[in-house]
C-alpha cells in the first residue's frame, strides 16, 4: 500500500495558517461589501437606514418588461432575477462562473449571470429562458432540445439552451467538435451531451432563424 | 394517435420536457411563499474537537439578521433524544449527525451554525461574521494512514449471514499457488456526486405541529420518515415535495444537516426558510463516494480459466456512521472461478459520512475486477473479450441459481461490433495516428435488477384523461414518461390523455428512487392500477348496460367521452354517467415482489467498449469512442433509457479520467473545493456515446420485463477506458484518475 501518512504540522505553522485563513476570509467578506453596509453592521443602525444605504436605483429590461428597481450593489444578476423577479428558470449550480447554469443573454450576448453584479447591467437588455418562446410557440432550439431529449434532470437546460442559442449566432455551432468546444462552459453532470450537440446540429441545419 | 400502437418501447418525448426546456419546472429553492427568509450555514474550520465558544454578536448586529442558531441557542429538536432511534437509517451503523445538538465537532466544515436573514446577501454577509473558537483534537483524514485500524462492519459482526461478512467458496486465497497468478491494488479517490442542483431545502411550518418541506430528495417517503422522527410528529403532519430533482446520483439518498437546520431554523424565526448549500459544501457534508483502497489477487490456467479470486478491500466511512456498499460483489458472481475469497472492511475517518453514488460499490470493486481481467488476459496473450467468454457463467456461481435472464454474450457481440473490437491488437502501443496512440478496452458491468413494493392511485377525470399519482420521485432518468407510456398500453389510450403526478409524500407510497429499481417496482403498479381503474369503470357500466357486466376487463375501452368495449362498439357509458356512480374516485393498488427472488438470481448486465487516444508526449487523454451496451430486460423509452445510458457512461469518463477529490491531511479540510479543482466531464470530454439495448424482458422481474439501468450504465466504464490506455499505452493505471502526469 502507498505510503501517505499523516502530516503533523510543526507547532505553530497551523495556528498562524489558521489565523491567516480568518483574516483572509473576513477581508474578502469586508472587499465585496461596500463600506457604508459594514458601518451599518458594525453600528447596529435601524434596518431602515441601513436598507437606505445600501440599495441603489437600477434600471433593467428583461423578456421585454421594464423594471425599476433597487438593489444591493453586491446582488448578482441571477440572485436579482431569482430572488426579486422570480424568474426561478434561471439556475444556479455553482455561483463562481463555472458551470453555465446560469446563463442569460445581456444585450444579446452569452453572460453567466452569477458572475456580475445586477447594477452593472443598468439599462440593459435581459433576455432570460422564460423568455425565449414567442408566446405559446418554442423557440427551436427548446423544440429540438425536446425532441432530441437534450437533458435529463432538467436543471442545466436553461441554462443550456440560452448558450446554445448564442454559439449558433455567434457561428460556433459549424461542426460536433466545434459545438462542444464552445458549448463546453455548460457543465450537464447527467452527462446529456451527445443530445445536446444532436439537437444544436438539427438547429443549425434546420435554417431557421435563431 | 391509435389506441391500439403500442406506447412501450415507443421513443416518447418526456411528459415533463416543455417544462424543462421553458425554465417553468420548479426546483428545491424556487417555490414562492410569503415572507420568506434565507438560511446560510457556518462550518467548522477544524476537523475533530470541541467548540469552546461562538461570537455571534456582530451577525446579530448586522442587517436583516433574523437569528444566528447554534448548539448554545437552539431549540431542542425532540426526535435527537429518542433513544435508539436514528432519524435515517441508511448506515449499517452508528446514525446521522444531530445538527445543534452539542459542541462535538466530526469532520471540518460541519455546521455550526445557521445564520437567518431577509436576503441571501444579507445572509451571507452576516455567516461571515460569526467566530468560532475550538479545543482541537488529533484528526485522521487518510485512509491508507489508517488502513491497519480497518474493521469488519458492525452489521456483519452481529449478523454471520450479512453480506458484507468474509466470503469463501472453494479454498481461501487459491490464487497464491496457481501456476500463472497476479496480485494488484487498486485506489479509488474519493469522488463527489455534483448534481448540477445544489443541494436545496424550503422548510415551512405551515402550523407548530404541520411541516411542509420542498427538498432535494430522491425519496419523498424516507425523507418523511426521518423528519417526523426528529420533531416526534406522526408522518402525516410531514409534508415532502420534490416534484423535479436536479440531479442527484445518490447524494440524495440520505437525510443531512442542513436539512435539519433548514427546519430548525424555520422554527426558530417563524417565516418560510429557504437553504441552498454553495459548491464548495457540496465536498463536505452530503456524501460521496468514498476513497477505497483495493487488493486483487487472481490466478487462471494457460488456456484461460480462472482458478480463483480474491479480492479485498477497504473503504472510508465517518466516526459517527457506518457506511457500506457491495464492493466486492461483482467479484463473487460474474466469473466462474472454483475458488473466491472476498474481505470487506472500513476505516473510520474524520469526515463527513459517504452515501451511494452511482454505480456504487460496484463500481469501484468492477474497476479492480476489469482491470484485473485485462491484465491476466495480456499475460496469457489472449484478447480480454476471448478470456471473459472462457469464464462465462450459465448460473451464478454464488448461489447455483439459475439466471432470471443473462444475455451479456449478445452484449458482448453488439459491443464488440459497434466500437470495432477487431482492429484492437494485442500488443500495446500497436496502432497510433500521428502523435496519438490508439487502444481499445473493455469493462463489464452488473447491477441486482431490485424491486420493491409500489403503489398507485388511478383516477378517470370528468374529461375522460386519467390522473395517476406516486410518491416516487424523478432525479432525471424520466419516470413520469417511462409511467405514462406504461399506463397507456394498460388503459388503451392515448398517452396524452394520462397525466403522472409524482414527486410528493401524501400520494401513495413507493420506494426511494435508487439502486435501479424504479421502473422494475413503481412500473408494475402503474400498470395494475390502470386496470384496476378499468375493472371498476366496467363494473359500474355494468350496473345499467348487460354488455358491461358481462364483459372482459381487457375488453373496456375509454373512447373519447365514453367508456365502450372493443368487442362491442354499440356499448356506450358516458363519463358523466360513470362519475355520477363514484366513477372518478382514485383506485389505489399496491404491487409487490413475488417470491422470484428465491429461486432466480436477477442482475441487469452491460458492457462498455473503449476507444481511447493518448497523446504520447503529453498524455492527454481523449476518450474518441464509447460503445454501452445493455442487457437491461424490457426498455420502456429508448430515448430516455438510452439517454440515461449515456449519461452513465459520462460519468464513467468522470470517474476514469478527472474526478478526485483532494483532502489536505495536515488540516482535514478538502483542498479542492470547486469545479475548478475537482473536474467533472464537460461536452469537449464525451465522444457521441453508442447505447445499444438487447431488449429482452425478463420474465421473472415483473409483468414489464425490466431489470433497470441507472447503475449499469456507469459500473465497467471506468476499467474499460484504463484498459483502453493501458492497451494504447503499455502503462496500467490502477489508482483513479488516469491524469496526465500518471502516462508521461
Ligand atoms: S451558477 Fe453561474 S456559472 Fe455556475
Ligand atoms: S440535465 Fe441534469 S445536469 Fe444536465
Amino acid at each position: 500500500m502507498a505510503m501517505n501518512p499523516e502530516h503533523d504540522a510543526p507547532a505553530g505553522h497551523d495556528e498562524a495558517r489558521r489565523t491567516f485563513l480568518k483574516q483572509s476570509s473576513l477581508l474578502t467578506a469586508l472587499a465585496f461589501v461596500p463600506a457604508p453596509v459594514v458601518d451599518a453592521a458594525a453600528a447596529n443602525l435601524d434596518e431602515k437606514v441601513a436598507g437606505a444605504i445600501e440599495k441603489v436605483p437600477l434600471k433593467l429590461e428583461v423578456n421585454g418588461k421594464k423594471y425599476k428597481l433597487a438593489v444591493e450593489p453586491r446582488t448578482t444578476l441571477l440572485d436579482l432575477l431569482r430572488e426579486e423577479l422570480n424568474l426561478t428558470g434561471t439556475k444556479k449550480g455553482c455561483d463562481y462562473g463555472q458551470c453555465g447554469a446560469c446563463t442569460v443573454h445581456v444585450d444579446g450576448q452569452r453572460v453567466n449571470s452569477c458572475l456580475s453584479f445586477a447594477v452593472m447591467h443598468d439599462g440593459r437588455k435581459v433576455t432570460t429562458i422564460e423568455g425565449l418562446a414567442d408566446g405559446d410557440k418554442l423557440h427551436p432550439m427548446q423544440e429540438a432540445f425536446v425532441k432530441h431529449d437534450g437533458f435529463q434532470c432538467g436543471y442545466c437546460t436553461p441554462g443550456q439552451i440560452m448558450s446554445a442559442v448564442a454559439c449558433v449566432r455567434e457561428g460556433h455551432a459549424g461542426s460536433d467538435a466545434e459545438i462542444r468546444e464552445y458549448m463546453s462552459g455548460n457543465i450537464c453532470r447527467c452527462g446529456a451531451y451527445s443530445n445536446i450537440v444532436a439537437a444544436i446540429q438539427e438547429v443549425k441545419n434546420g435554417g431557421q432563424k435563431v | 394517435m391509435k389506441a391500439q400502437d403500442k406506447q412501450i418501447g415507443a421513443p416518447m418525448n418526456r411528459v415533463d420536457g416543455h417544462l424543462k426546456v421553458t425554465g417553468a419546472a420548479k426546483y428545491s429553492a424556487e417555490y414562492e411563499l410569503p415572507n420568506i427568509a434565507y438560511a446560510v450555514l457556518v462550518g467548522s474550520t477544524i476537523a475533530r474537537g470541541r467548540i469552546t465558544s461562538i461570537d455571534a454578536k456582530a451577525a446579530e448586529k448586522a442587517p436583516g439578521v433574523l437569528a444566528v442558531i447554534s448548539h448554545f441557542n437552539s431549540p431542542k429538536v425532540p426526535g435527537f433524544d429518542t433513544a435508539g432511534k436514528d432519524p435515517s437509517q441508511p448506515a449499517t451503523a452508528g446514525g446521522p449527525i444531530k445538527i445543534f445538538k452539542d459542541d462535538k465537532i466530526r469532520f471540518n466544515d460541519q455546521p455550526i451554525a445557521v445564520v437567518v436573514a431577509d436576503s441571501w446577501e444579507r445572509a451571507r454577509f452576516a455567516a461571515r461574521l460569526v467566530k468560532a473558537q475550538y479545543a482541537p483534537e488529533k484528526h485522521k483524514t487518510n485512509l491508507e494512514a489508517s488502513a491497519s485500524e480497518a474493521f469488519l462492519p458492525t452489521a456483519a459482526k452481529k449478523n454471520p449471514k450479512h453480506p458484507m461478512n468474509d466470503y469463501q467458496r472453494g479454498q481461501a486465497d487459491a490464487y497464491k499457488t496457481g501456476a500463472i497468478k497476479l496480485e494488484s491494488e487498486y485506489v479509488i479517490p474519493t469522488e463527489v456526486h455534483h448534481p448540477m442542483e445544489l443541494q436545496a431545502i424550503t422548510a415551512h411550518w405551515e402550523a407548530p405541529d404541520r411541516l411542509t418541506i420542498y427538498d432535494k430528495t430522491q425519496g419523498t417517503m424516507a425523507t418523511r420518515r426521518d423528519f417526523a422522527r426528529e420533531w416526534n410528529l406522526p408522518e402525516e403532519n410531514v409534508k415532502v415535495i420534490a416534484t423535479f430533482v436536479g440531479g442527484a446520483f445518490g447524494n440524495a439518498l440520505h437525510s443531512w444537516p442542513h436539512e435539519s437546520a433548514a427546519i430548525i431554523a424555520a422554527k426558530v424565526v417563524n417565516r418560510p426558510v429557504k437553504l441552498m448549500l454553495t459548491r464548495e459544501q457540496m465536498f463536505t457534508m452530503v456524501g460521496y463516494r468514498p476513497y477505497t483502497w483495493q487488493k486483487l489477487g487472481m490466478s487462471a490456467t494457460p488456456d484461460g480459466k480462472i482458478t480463483a479470486i480474491t479480492h479485498e478491500s477497504i473503504g472510508q466511512t465517518s466516526t459517527y456512521e457506518e457506511f457500506t456498499e457491495s464492493t466486492l460483489a461483482q467479484t463473487r458472481m460474474m466469473y466462474q472461478s472454483p475458488n473466491v475469497t472476498t474481505r470487506y472492511r472500513l476505516a473510520a475517518l474524520d469526515i463527513g459520512s459517504p452515501i451511494w453514488m452511482r454505480g456504487p460499490g460496484e463500481a469501484t470493486g468492477a474497476f479492480a475486477l476489469e482491470s484485473a481481467m485485462d491484465e491476466m488476459a495480456f499475460m496469457l496473450n489472449l484478447d480480454p473479450l476471448e478470456f471473459r467468454l472462457r469464464n462465462y457463467t450459465d448460473k451464478d456461481p454464488e448461489n447455483g441459481k439459475p439466471w432470471s435472464t443473462k444475455f451479456l454474450k449478445e452484449c458482448y457481440q453488439l459491443g464488440a461490433e459497434r466500437v470495432g473490437w477487431n482492429k484492437r491488437q494485442l500488443k500495446p502501443g500497436s496502432l497510433r495516428d500521428g502523435e496519438w496512440l490508439i487502444g481499445y478496452g473493455m469493462g463489464v458491468g452488473t447491477f441486482g435488477a431490485h424491486r420493491g413494493a409500489a403503489t398507485v392511485g388511478a383516477q378517470l377525470l370528468p374529461d375522460g384523461t386519467v390522473l395517476l399519482q406516486c410518491a416516487t420521485t424523478d432525479i432525471g432518468p424520466g419516470t413520469g414518461t417511462a409511467m405514462t407510456q406504461i399506463a397507456a398500453d394498460a388503459l388503451g389510450i392515448d398517452p396524452k390523455r394520462i397525466r403522472f403526478e409524482l414527486g410528493n409524500s401524501s400520494f401513495p407510497k413507493a420506494g426511494t428512487q435508487g439502486g435501479s429499481s424504479t421502473v422494475n417496482s413503481v412500473g408494475p403498479a402503474t400498470q395494475e392500477a390502470c386496470l384496476a381503474l378499468k375493472d371498476k369503470l366496467r363494473t359500474l357500466a355494468g350496473a345499467g348496460n348487460a354488455a358491461f357486466a358481462s364483459a372482459k376487463k381487457e375488453d373496456v375501452t375509454l373512447a373519447d367521452g365514453y367508456l365502450t368495449l372493443s368487442s362491442n362498439a354499440a356499448a356506450k357509458v358516458s363519463y358523466a354517467d360513470l362519475i355520477k356512480q363514484g366513477g372518478d374516485k382514485a383506485v389505489t393498488v399496491e404491487a409487490k415482489p413475488g417470491g422470484e427472488g428465491q429461486k432466480y438470481s436477477m442482475y441487469s448486465f452491460s458492457v462498455h467498449f473503449a476507444e481511447v487516444r493518448v497523446h504520447e508526449l503529453t498524455g492527454e487523454v481523449r476518450v474518441s469512442k464509447l460503445v454501452s451496451c445493455a442487457d437491461a430486460g424490457t426498455i420502456i423509452n429508448e430515448k430516455t433509457a438510452g439517454n440515461q445510458m449515456k449519461g452513465g457512461a459520462v460519468g464513467g469518463i468522470g470517474m476514469a479520467l478527472m474526478e478526485a477529490a483532494h483532502i489536505d491531511d495536515r488540516f482535514g479540510r478538502y483542498v479542492t473545493k470547486d469545479f475548478a479543482d475537482y473536474h467533472v466531464p464537460v461536452h469537449a470530454d464525451s465522444p457521441d456515446v453508442q447505447v445499444a439495448f438487447v431488449n429482452q424482458p425478463d420474465p421473472h422481474v415483473n409483468a414489464l420485463g425490466t431489470k433497470g439501468i441507472g447503475e449499469i450504465a456507469t459500473i465497467g466504464v471506468a476499467p474499460a477506458i484504463a484498459n483502453a490506455v493501458f492497451n494504447a499505452t503499455g502503462k496500467r493505471v490502477r489508482e483513479l484518475p488516469i491524469t496526465p502526469d500518471k502516462l508521461i
